[in-house]
């Protein structure tokens, strides 16, 4: 393995620079004590973050967009277990095409998917429900879910499984027995990774979501648009330990780098 | 005989849940857009179902269109371009770090993928706005006199879409360097090849794919943008998805709007299908 050069370290400094200078600058003017957008010369204060339960609007959006994901995302899994376990074990007719549905979402503009959903909750009368926009997440995270769970499957050795039948294990009792304890590792971590999804997801959502549903990111946007002052900051600030919180989980139970990569 | 074909339906009882979903959530409100972009629209009267290929022919035809779909492809063309000259070397300068700090950056670059992209675009806002931190330390360094701003520029949209989507093209180059053999570097400098050469002939073309699989992502990613592109381009600098979004909730020209997205639809699929199929061509021995 050889080392990195002089220039290959700055241009490394660089670029990590490029990545971090925003939320920097966001966790920056969140502790301002000014009433507009500064940074806090005055050392940190606190004062915008106490100003957030002032506005119950983001309050009641945040609890949304975590119902909304803890929900979305526990049923993409319930769906997408036995899915992997179709495309995991068997190779079968079509298993190319009903994967590349199941991914589909992937390749969709969120845009396209927003539309798509306003016309048809509009026409079934499900729009601005608590379940259409449940229903629109849990397509939208399906194949974060599909592909974490379909890693554990694929990589899994089945002795143990072929045990068990030898020994007489109804089918039902080798998946619950054994199967599942053993890919639970894959199902948490595709778990958490289409919470995440659900919860930062914007544009879809800005189509589906009515004044009782909206999410955060998408009250979040109509704030943006309007104005940008410390108080959205804050809130952005509250959102990346949120998240980075949420990311050290998914690394204990995952590895970060598996998931992203993408590697089983 | 009959417990073969037992066997066989296994997979399609299992996959039967998700298929329903799919088909009834997924596929029956993209029926819906498409047969909506053949209706008719009235300022007064609505909606008017119908068929007629009419909002296609305005998009199509009206240089106002032009000039949106021009300006969405031009910006993810410079997006994907920066995002190659950052992030190949990017990871391959990561590539060759020792591991704690390897992975430790690899988190770094890629933890932002999972922080909401309205975050990263307002701390581009913050950075880049008339008042912004860049503006006041050019000013405080005597660089510029006047406060300087890039929003509601091209160039403020390419910089935020850059840092939204360089992390894919890290990702995807770093997954094509850890198939590279370092033994063949070595030999080839061994050799006598210069690191120029080395570059060149030896890294170069095997981490081709993963730079081709990484422009295919940020370049349909960036086409198909919207809360980026809202928020720092704003009302004037217009792209796709922020037109198709004033058509359904500004002019509420639906049918119109869903002809928009469709296109874009279209556009994004028959991208990404030919990009994979002149990859697959070229590159079809790495890939086996």
């Amino acid at each position: 393995m050889k080392k990195n050069g002089p220039v290959e370290l700055v241009f490394h400094t660089l670029f990590i620079l490029f990545l971090v200078a925003p939320l920097a600058a966001v966790v920056l003017v969140s502790f301002t004590d000014k009433g507009y957008l500064s940074l806090p010369t005055n050392g940190p204060s606190l004062r915008w973050f106490k100003t957030i339960f002032d506005y119950p609007g983001f309050i009641d959006a945040f609890w949304m967009s975590l119902y909304l994901g803890l929900a979305s995302a526990t049923i993409a899994v319930a769906f997408a277990i036995p899915a992997a376990m179709a495309i995991g074990r068997y190779r079968f007719k079509g298993r190319d095409a009903i994967t590349g549905f199941f991914m589909s979402p992937l390749m969709i503009p969120a845009v396209v998917m927003g539309v798509s959903f306003l016309r048809f909750f509009n026409q079934i009368g499900l729009s601005g429900t608590f379940i259409g926009i449940t229903m629109a997440h849990t397509i939208l995270v399906m194949p974060y879910a599909l592909r974490l769970v379909l890693a554990s499957i694929t990589g899994l050795p089945r002795d143990a499984e072929q045990a068990a039948e030898t020994l007489g294990a109804s089918r039902w009792i080798v998946f619950r027995r054994i199967t599942l304890p053993l890919i639970l590792p894959g199902i948490a971590g595709g778990w958490l990774l289409a919470f995440i999804t659900s919860f930062d997801e914007v544009t879809m959502s800005i189509f589906v979501a009515s004044p009782e549903t909206m999410t955060l990111p998408v009250r979040m946007y109509h704030h943006i648009a309007q104005t940008i002052d410390p108080l959205i900051a804050a809130i952005s600030t509250v959102l990346i330990v949120v998240t980075v919180v949420l990311m050290l989980a998914l690394d204990w139970f995952y590895g970060l780098d598996r998931i992203l990569v993408g590697k089983g | 005989m009959s417990e073969a074909a037992k066997v066989d339906r296994q997979p399609y009882w299992l996959s039967a849940p998700g298929l329903v979903l799919f088909l009834a959530m997924l596929g029956t409100p993209l029926l819906l857009t498409f047969i909506l972009s053949f209706y008719g629209f009235d300022f007064t009267k609505g909606i008017q179902p119908g068929f007629s290929l009419n909002n296609y022919i305005e998009v199509l035809g009206d240089s106002y269109f032009h000039k949106i779909f021009g300006r969405t492809f031009a910006i993810a063309l410079a997006v994907t371009v920066i995002c190659i000259l950052l992030g190949a070397p990017e990871a391959y300068i990561l590539s060759r770090m020792r591991n704690p700090w390897k992975s430790l950056f690899l988190i770094v670059i890629l933890g932002p993928l999972l922080i909401s992209v309205i975050v990263r675009t307002l701390g581009w806002a913050l950075l880049i706005g008339g008042r912004g931190m860049i503006s006041e330390l050019l000013q405080a360094l005597h660089i510029t006199d006047s406060p300087f701003s890039l929003m509601f520029t091209t160039t403020g949209m390419i910089i935020a879409l850059v840092h939204v989507l360089v992390p894919f093209m890290v990702l995807s180059v770093w997954a094509s360097i850890q198939r590279i053999d370092p033994q063949a570097e070595d030999a080839a400098l061994t050799l006598g090849a210069s690191k120029f050469t080395v570059l060149r002939r030896i890294v170069l073309p095997q981490i081709m794919p993963g730079v081709l699989s990484g422009s295919l992502i940020v370049f349909a990613l960036t086409a198909s943008a919207f809360a980026t592109p809202a928020i720092i381009g704003g009302r004037r600098l217009k792209v796709v998805a922020t037109t198709a979004y004033d058509e359904y909730l500004n002019t509420l020209n639906w049918p119109l709007g869903a002809a928009i997205a469709l296109l874009l639809l279209v556009a994004n699929v028959a991208i990404i299908m030919s990009y994979n199929r002149f990859i697959e061509r070229r590159y079809a021995k790495i890939f086996e």
